[in-house]
């Protein structure tokens, strides 16, 4: 049998999603089911002095309304940041209550109040309308850079700072600093996100009556997390009495990875009428109240030798949290963005300091990239500024401070397995056509167009892991996965993973891998996730993992599953158990033509016995059965690499800015589907180029969300987009068996730094995310300005 | 309340709805072809388009009662036979789909574009697919497959 | 989502007796529809116009161009006549929305509506229109009052818009990257004796730039539009665009448009 890993196989998830018969969240039912609708702050910063729903409760349909009295009443626990960071001093980090139904103050638009629920969403809405809320205004906090001298929101949160952490060596930097012959400074701003999954969060809650049971359905990157958090945290129901379903998921992309007040106020409120409670979210809700990404204020410096070698690194960060701290709020600007703001380089000494301040705004939590992306911007933008200060060429800079030797210790966590950064390079270099960039720009300047190339090299630590190393660093759950592998009785065979599939295509690249392992039809498999009810606890999908650690667990299940097929099929086919050899789906006794499949060996493990023709007693010392289990905690992350080159052509009197070039050529190691794979990296692309060009979340003085839809927040489009040219280069993960390395979110970190470099290369000044029309424009005219009073 | 007749995937139907009953809302609660989705709330993300007489609208900017008469085509009714459309097939060849949610939409918007051009270039597609937005893929696979399928319908 | 009444009207008398302070005309529904999903606006009564069928239609003789009021934009941008006697009308359609919209949207609707950013508005302007209702005929630049406002009375219906033929004309615009709606449209066109030049997104109303068009009227080359000010009061000023860009805008595509006439 041909192997599938690596082959371009079309995904078996596709039909279903194709023709209509998805199932999402909105889209399951309950009879009985009532609806849900939020009554919202619509102050950024208010005090709560009186909720009156004695109105509302008279309005036709109303069943039930519920507040933050009743949270408390209930002692239903808030919502909860995942991982404790500790300041510089050793103190602990500073975490606000959350409660998910607001009782005494509110702290962003969006904030949840009350949730009115009736026997339809129109009954519930308009109730809404009459619940009563007398609020006492307060000044918004907004400003990120502003936020630790302004107003204090919390009373226990001194200069709203949440924490002030340090990573690497002050000392050491400095000494590197005065060594220098150069210093290169940049002021950053990594502008706030929205991650806008075109399917918008939904939960619908039922609870039976007769077992004390919740079954929730939710849209969830990872069930087994909001599980937990909703039975252990919130104290809704047991854990053993709570089933989570997230089946079909429209996109997360990190919004997605961790319960929403939503979800436990449908679970709860489900279970106290004791009819089932369905919510779907509206766009604008979605973007109010959906945890946003990104939103850095940064200084970085870099301190060079003339000849272009970085000597060391400095990067002091302000990150918003938003109003609260989510649960992978406080990682995501620390541990997954300081380490890598060193780049892909040699750094002899580096240090990252952040400031991580409340606001009154959203949670911001993991976006695609969760401090990566904001790493790599940091860098690459001053890598480039430090070529253009050298007089360099950006690739020769970078070449100089790559590592060659592999496994790479790099300055500040990461002990990079495996890499080849110059071929990387070189590679892009080659399918870009680098070296033809003067003459398209002569080209392009003929036309009175400025175009501009952009450079970005990048490595990733994704596949966060080992889970007793970072818990010790303040993470606050495993980062193993599960799998389970059942072979049924008639031979086929279904996998359950920890991990959970919202597009990433599991269905089909992890039945290549055990289609493989096993030796059975790819048709034979199917990929059971989503459901706490079936198969083990496990840790869902983000951050690049459900390949390199999900994966892995599958491979180290279908290993057992061999190892025990080996002991039955001697036992059927009268040899001994070291005589077994394995491939192709065949236990062969070695040097014979005795052999038994592995569907005949598995319909032994459930007949164990004889019976008229079926000889299959099961050796001594085994069960029958055939499932195997495996929890795979690897012993390191995974480092995906790349370098992206962009081009792009600025209209100087409009200052539109037209991507036409994009190259991306990347390291995942091992790859199982390439089809997949391209997809995944033309994904990543798409939301890195938005930032770099298109969006951008935006509050107004007073807290409000301007960008609150489609009208005015921007998603990228069809028509904003050339073709991207992948390339690929390969050199195999040593921490997985697979040899694979994460591939979700290279395009959304390497993108904004290559697409902002190309626009900064085209008009000759700096200019923050989003480039938009306007400020490109206004770039160019102060060059012009500059010019012609030069002149 | 409006009486409403109508065909639907070559259905006839005939039903009482509010006079509010947005055509999504219609196919999804009423008829539960949740095939259909909806993403937005502006008539912009185009994850809820299906055809009308024909032709590719945005069914959640339509009022049920306003479709009498009318003849409805949803993702749930173009394949044939248990065959899927061209432009199915061709999705799935060249994944031009991931998370599944803008897909619908995604799929009777390409198959209204090769009606009214039958080989589009890579601008008319992108130019046409503009009320359709897709946070996964980026668009590219997407605007292969629509050229895949021009090439086989 | 707040109900109402639905009524279909068989002829324009009909509708304008169904009709109230309370109600509005309903078309294409591109605007009213979200507007009621949003709860930005609630009606008593909703009246369906389309099924009138003397309200739809294009009719071209050798001065003007006639197109009824519910006659959709793919209708319009599809129009052999359009295209001929108009070929810039025809493109400002293609140009409108996305296709999906284009397939319900009406003239009529996107006129009455009068959105500060819409498209249509600026051909009216330039193209010397004549809006015809069941009670007048009202010329465009007295039909466009405000933001969202109309010389449009309660119970008038639009039926048909006359557009004057014009020697050259061409429309240019900067969508908006969100919402593709014109954050600066300019409609330049050329009549014997007189040239308009409409400005739609950059102020509260569509707008006739009297200045543009004086200098256009005098000498219709793009090399006169630098020598006139544009200034940016009064424009609008928003995350997209500043009064300033805005009134870069109005002079870049000033010129595009007159080069491409």
């Amino acid at each position: 049998m041909a192997s599938l890993v690596g082959s371009r196989v079309e995904r078996k998830e596709d039909k279903k999603l194709l023709t209509g018969r998805g199932r999402y969240t909105a889209d399951v039912n309950f009879v009985h089911q009532t609806f849900a609708y939020f009554v919202r702050s619509p102050h950024a910063r208010a005090q709560i002095k009186k909720v009156d729903t004695s109105k509302a409760l008279k309005s036709p349909g109303v069943v039930s309304i519920l507040t933050g009295a009743d949270i408390v009443n209930d002692k239903i626990g808030g919502l909860i940041a995942g991982w404790r960071i500790k300041s510089e001093d050793g103190s602990d980090m500073k975490v606000p209550p959350h409660p998910p139904l607001a009782s005494d103050t509110v702290n962003y638009v969006g904030d949840h109040v009350a949730v009115v629920i009736a026997e339809t969403l129109d009954e519930a809405r308009n109730a809404a309308e009459l619940v009563k809320v007398d609020y006492k205004i307060l000044k918004a906090v907004v400003s990120t850079k502003d936020a630790m001298s302004s107003d204090q929101i919390y009373k226990d949160i001194p200069k709203n700072m949440c924490f002030d952490w340090l990573l690497g060596d002050r000392a050491k930097v400095k000494e590197a600093f005065d060594k220098a012959d150069k210093i290169i400074k940049i002021d950053l701003v990594n502008n706030r996100l929205i991650p806008n999954a075109m399917e918008p969060r939904a939960a619908n809650a039922d609870y039976n009556p007769s077992t004390e049971e919740i079954t929730l359905y939710t849209t969830s990157q990872n069930p087994h997390l909001a599980r937990i958090i909703i039975s252990a945290f919130n104290g809704v129901a047991p854990e053993n009495k709570l089933r989570v379903i997230a089946p079909d998921v429209g996109g997360g992309f990190g919004s997605k990875i961790y319960p929403y007040a939503e979800e436990v106020v449908c679970s709860w409120a489900a279970k106290k009428i004791e009819r089932p409670v369905k919510w779907v979210a509206d766009r604008t809700e979605s973007f109010l109240s959906d945890c946003h990404g990104r939103d850095h204020v940064t200084h970085a410096e870099l301190a060079v030798k003339n000849d272009g070698t970085f000597l060391g690194f400095k990067n002091e960060t302000i990150a918003n949290l938003g109003a609260y701290a989510s649960v992978f709020g406080t990682v995501t600007p620390t541990y997954l963005f300081g380490p890598c703001a060193t780049g892909v380089y040699k750094m002899p000494a580096a240090y990252s300091n952040v400031k991580a301040v409340y606001t009154n705004t959203a949670p911001v939590d993991a976006y695609r990239g969760a401090g990566r992306p904001e790493a790599t911007y940091t860098i690459e933008t001053l890598v480039e500024k430090a070529a253009r200060e050298l007089g360099m060429d950006p690739a020769e800079i970078r070449m100089k401070n790559f590592p060659t030797q592999f496994p790479f210790q790099q300055t500040l966590v990461h002990s990079v397995d495996s890499g080849d950064y110059v071929g990387g390079l070189n590679k892009a270099m080659e399918i870009a056509d680098y070296k033809g960039f003067e003459k398209r720009k002569r080209e392009s300047a003929s036309k009175g167009k400025l175009r501009g190339i952009g450079l970005c090299s990048y490595f990733e630590a994704c596949g966060i892991a080992p889970s007793p190393v970072v818990m010790m660093l303040g993470c606050g759950i495993g980062l193993w996965e599960s799998a389970e592998v059942r072979f049924n009785p008639t031979g086929n065979v279904t996998v359950f993973t920890g991990s959970h599939s919202h597009g990433q295509g599991h269905d089909t690249t992890f039945a290549q891998i055990a289609a493989d392992q096993l030796g059975v039809p790819i048709e034979n498999i199917e990929i059971a996730h989503g459901d706490t009810d079936k198969g083990p606890f496990g840790y869902g999908t983000y951050g690049s993992r459900s390949l390199t650690v999900g994966g892995t667990a599958i491979v180290k299940a279908c290993d057992k599953i061999i190892a025990k097929g080996k002991r039955v099929a001697a036992k059927m086919l009268e040899a001994s158990v070291d005589d077994i050899e394995f491939s192709n789906g065949e236990f062969v006794v070695a040097k014979s033509n005795k052999k038994k499949t592995i569907g005949e060996v598995a319909f032994a493990c459930y007949l164990p016995g004889t019976y008229g023709e079926v000889k299959s007693p099961l050796p001594e010392g085994d069960e029958p059965g055939l499932k195997e289990t495996s929890f795979f905690d690897p012993v390191n992350f995974s480092f995906p690499a790349g370098s992206h080159i962009c081009e792009v052509e600025v209209d100087p009197d409009t200052g539109e800015t037209k991507l036409v070039k994009y190259t991306a050529v990347d390291d995942f190691g091992t790859i199982i589907n390439p089809l997949v794979v391209e997809g995944q990296v033309h994904g990543g692309l798409a939301q890195g180029i938005g930032q770099a060009l298109y969006e951008n979340c935006h509050y107004d003085e007073s807290g409000q969300l301007i960008t609150a839809s489609y009208m005015d927040y921007t998603m990228p489009r069809a028509d904003n987009f050339p073709e991207f040219n992948l390339g690929f280069t390969c050199t195999p993960a040593t921490s997985n068996p697979l040899g694979t390395k994460g591939c979700g979110e290279a395009g959304a970190i390497a993108a904004p730094p290559a697409v902002m470099n190309a626009v900064m290369n085209a008009i000759g000044t700096e200019i923050s995310m989003p480039a938009t029309a306007e400020k490109v424009w206004k770039a160019c005219n102060k060059n012009k300005k500059r010019n012609s009073e030069a002149a | 309340m409006s009486k409403i007749s109508l065909e639907v995937n070559g259905k006839k139907i005939t039903k009482e709805v509010p006079d509010h009953t947005l055509l999504s809302v219609f196919l999804r609660e009423i008829l539960n072809l949740t095939g259909t989705h909806v993403g937005c709330d502006t008539s912009q993300c185009g994850a809820c388009v299906v055809h009308v007489d024909g032709k590719s609208i945005k069914s959640c900017t339509a009022f049920a009662a306003d479709l009498n008469g009318s003849k409805i085509t949803t993702i749930e009714g173009i394949a044939q036979n248990g065959k899927m459309h061209p432009m199915q097939e061709a999705f799935k060849k060249l994944h031009g789909l991931q998370c599944g949610f803008c897909t619908p939409g995604m799929v009777m918007s390409a198959i209204d574009l090769l009606q009214n051009n039958k080989k589009p270039s890579d601008t008319e597609i992108r130019d046409w697919l503009e009320g359709n937005i897709c946070r996964c893929t980026g668009y590219q696979n997407i605007v292969a497959a629509v050229k895949e399928a021009a090439s086989k319908m | 989502m707040k109900t109402f009444n639905y009524h279909s009207a068989k002829d324009v008398k009909e509708a304008s007796k169904l009709a109230s302070s309370n109600s509005a005309f309903l078309a294409g529904g591109m605007t009213t529809i979200p507007s009621i999903k949003l709860g930005l606006a609630t009606y008593k009564d909703i009246i369906n116009i389309k099924n009138i069928k003397s309200l739809s239609g294009i009719k071209a003789s050798s001065k003007t161009l006639k197109i009824g009021a519910t006659t959709k934009h793919v209708e319009v941008a599809n129009s052999k006549d359009v295209k001929k006697a108009i070929p810039s009308l025809a493109a400002l359609a293609e140009g409108i929305g996305d296709p999906q919209v284009r397939n319900r949207g009406t003239i009529g609707g996107s006129i009455a509506n009068n959105d500060p950013s819409a498209d249509y508005p600026s051909a009216c302007i330039a193209l010397n229109a004549v809006i015809h209702t069941n009670s007048r005929k009202i010329e465009a630049e007295k039909f466009f009052k405000g933001m969202f406002e109309t010389a449009l009375k309660s119970g008038e219906i639009i039926e048909a818009i006359e557009f004057s033929i014009p020697e050259k004309s061409n429309y240019q615009k900067y969508p908006n990257p969100a919402s593709r709606y014109a954050v600066v449209g300019v409609y330049v066109a050329k009549h014997k004796g007189e040239v308009n030049v409409a400005v739609t997104g950059a102020k509260s109303c569509v707008y006739n730039d009297k200045d543009l068009a004086k200098a256009l009227s005098k000498n219709f080359s793009s090399s006169v539009i630098d020598n006139v000010k544009i200034s940016s009061s009064g424009m609008n000023s928003d995350i997209h665009a500043s009064a300033e860009y805005r009134a870069n805008m109005i002079r870049v595509f000033a010129k595009k448009a007159v080069e491409a006439c």
